[in-house]
């Protein structure tokens, strides 16, 4: 119970250096209602050019566009903790090393934390805003309150899955000392994944399919298509069913990989 | 005044020598950040083909046409942020009191902010829109008369102008916040993100706003009204030209702002 105890006080100091940045946490809120705004515009101008095309409501369209932007900073893989990666290549992380609690369960408490803090502070003004602004760019409601129950575990574990992932890029960083590039290529591929540019339902049923699969459709994907109820049935439990897989794979398999780089680690003097 | 011009030519390329020299003496970093940015708007390029191969076109624009105008804006931003990130990262020059020093030398103050950082890594990103543009063109029926090749020049002229300004803005507002504003992140990162699509798809409100508050209906929506001959008015195409009228009340606000600078100490 004591080990708990420990990554969840990680957790704590995170979040609340998290909640200091109260006016960056405003000033981004308003430019993201305005990105919101431009690309709701975007997916209004091709319903009207081929309304027959459009694969889902557009109000579901809508609502999928405000939840992505209030829970961004949970989801987006760009953002991954600085700090940690600095510890890497600057060899902070010998300290790190010499505390009595497992690295990769401090840095998953640290991401989460991180990550939960910045997603909590966007997402209630933002929300708040969408919710009265003029139709057809008003937030609805959840499609039904169970809808809104699984739109709310599903989030988490969406939270789950991108933080496990990040444990990736962290441990890459052990094996290559400049990780920026393949980082970007990594970040820009999943982004694309996980339906933070297009939602899954726009792309080609062939391409969908496949993508449905991965870990990364579990990140924006599930959730939000949960809310507005495109997601609903068996289809929903499925894709439920496969976020809780890939949270427990991924974390195994990065908990061996993390185990195999602490044991080749080289921390160059200083 | 011609002997000044020269010195500070001389300067600029002085600067602009040192950051490439730096740049190569983190050779695979280098090269994977530029492999990294050439493939990393490939993703929004696939955003649109999707889309495009759902709906076939949106208000008449056909994928092709949105290439273009895509690739233009792309190139724009990408040479405007390898050219003024100075300006783009000012906050931080700003905060580390290094902009005192800047006070202390007998140069221009846009020179040497505009000398202390270049982003030579957007060149993945400008080799990626030359890609597209020549996707573009393969792909779209414009006949390339002499005036519609000259719309394109000055399209990237203007629109680089452009992004500049808002750089340049964004600094200007830097002297009062001593942060910088997330805000004015919209009118630049959110014109090189949106401005893939042309203006008027936005409706007409937006079409105001991008004409009257903010010139980007001149370096975007006209000029490629007679690009893909939409219209025979060539004038059109000299529209993007008077961007520069923006920089000088870009210019203006960093004179003003720079006379009510108080050093942010340390």
């Amino acid at each position: 119970m004591k080990k708990y105890k420990t990554y969840f006080s990680f957790f704590r100091i995170r979040f609340n250096m998290g909640l200091q940045y109260r006016v960056a946490a405003v000033s981004g809120a308003a430019t993201q209602l305005l990105w919101g705004l431009m690309e709701c515009l975007v997916f209004m101008a091709f319903q009207k050019s081929a309304p027959e095309a459009y694969p889902m409501a557009v109000s579901a369209t809508v609502s999928y566009v405000w939840l992505r932007e209030a829970f961004f900073s949970a989801f987006t893989t760009w953002n991954a903790d600085q700090d940690i990666f600095d510890s890497i290549v600057n060899g902070g992380i010998a300290y790190e090393l010499c505390r009595p609690v497992s690295i990769y369960h401090m840095w998953f408490a640290k991401t989460t934390a991180s990550r939960a803090a910045g997603a909590g502070l966007r997402c209630v003004p933002l929300l708040a805003v969408a919710c009265v602004l003029p139709q057809p760019f008003r937030l609805s409601l959840p499609a039904s309150p169970t809808h809104f129950i699984l739109f709310i575990i599903t989030l988490f574990l969406g939270l789950g899955v991108t933080v496990a992932f990040c444990m990736f890029t962290y441990i890459l960083a052990f094996f290559t000392i400049s990780p920026q590039g393949l980082r970007m290529l990594l970040t820009s591929m999943i982004d694309f994944l996980s339906g933070a540019i297009i939602p899954l339902p726009f792309m080609p049923d062939g391409v969908r399919g496949i993508v449905e699969l991965l870990p990364f459709a579990g990140m924006f994907n599930v959730p939000l298509l949960i809310y507005s109820g495109e997601l609903a049935g068996a289809a929903m439990y499925r894709s439920i069913g496969m976020q809780c897989f890939w949270l427990v794979t991924l974390v195994i398999l990065g908990r061996v990989l993390c185990k195999a780089a602490e044991r080749k680690i080289v921390v160059q003097g200083g | 005044m011609g002997e000044k011009i020269k010195s500070s030519g001389k300067l600029y390329f002085h600067y602009l020598s040192v950051a490439l020299r730096s740049a190569m003496q983190y050779k695979t970093s280098f090269f994977l950040m530029v492999i990294g940015r050439f493939l990393l708007f490939f993703n929004g390029i696939l955003g649109v083909y999707f889309m495009f191969s759902r709906f076939g076109h949106v208000k008449g624009y056909t994928f092709g046409e949105v290439l273009l105008c895509f690739s233009i804006i792309q190139m724009d931003f990408a040479l405007a942020e390898c050219i003024g990130s100075g300006f783009a990262t000012f906050a931080s020059i700003v905060r580390q009191g290094e902009f005192d020093r800047v006070l202390l030398r007998p140069r221009s103050t846009i020179l040497q902010v505009l000398g202390s950082q270049f982003r030579i890594d957007r060149i993945g990103l400008i080799f990626q829109a030359i890609f597209m543009f020549a996707y573009g063109i393969i792909i779209s029926p414009v006949d390339w008369t002499f005036g519609r090749v000259m719309t394109v020049f000055s399209m990237l002229l203007g629109g680089t102008t452009l992004f500049i300004s808002f750089f340049l803005l964004r600094a200007a507002f830097t002297f009062f916040t001593l942060e910088g504003l997330e805000l004015v992140n919209i009118l630049t990162y959110g014109a090189q993100e949106h401005g893939k699509y042309p203006v008027d798809i936005y409706g007409k409100k937006m079409m105001k706003f991008c004409t009257y508050v903010i010139p980007y209906t001149l370096i975007q929506y006209y000029p490629l009204q007679y690009l893909l001959g939409r219209t025979d008015q060539w004038y059109y195409g000299v529209y993007p030209l008077c961007a520069v009228y923006f920089l000088l009340v870009c210019y203006g606000m960093w004179r003003f702002g720079m006379r009510h600078y108080q050093s942010a100490g340390s």
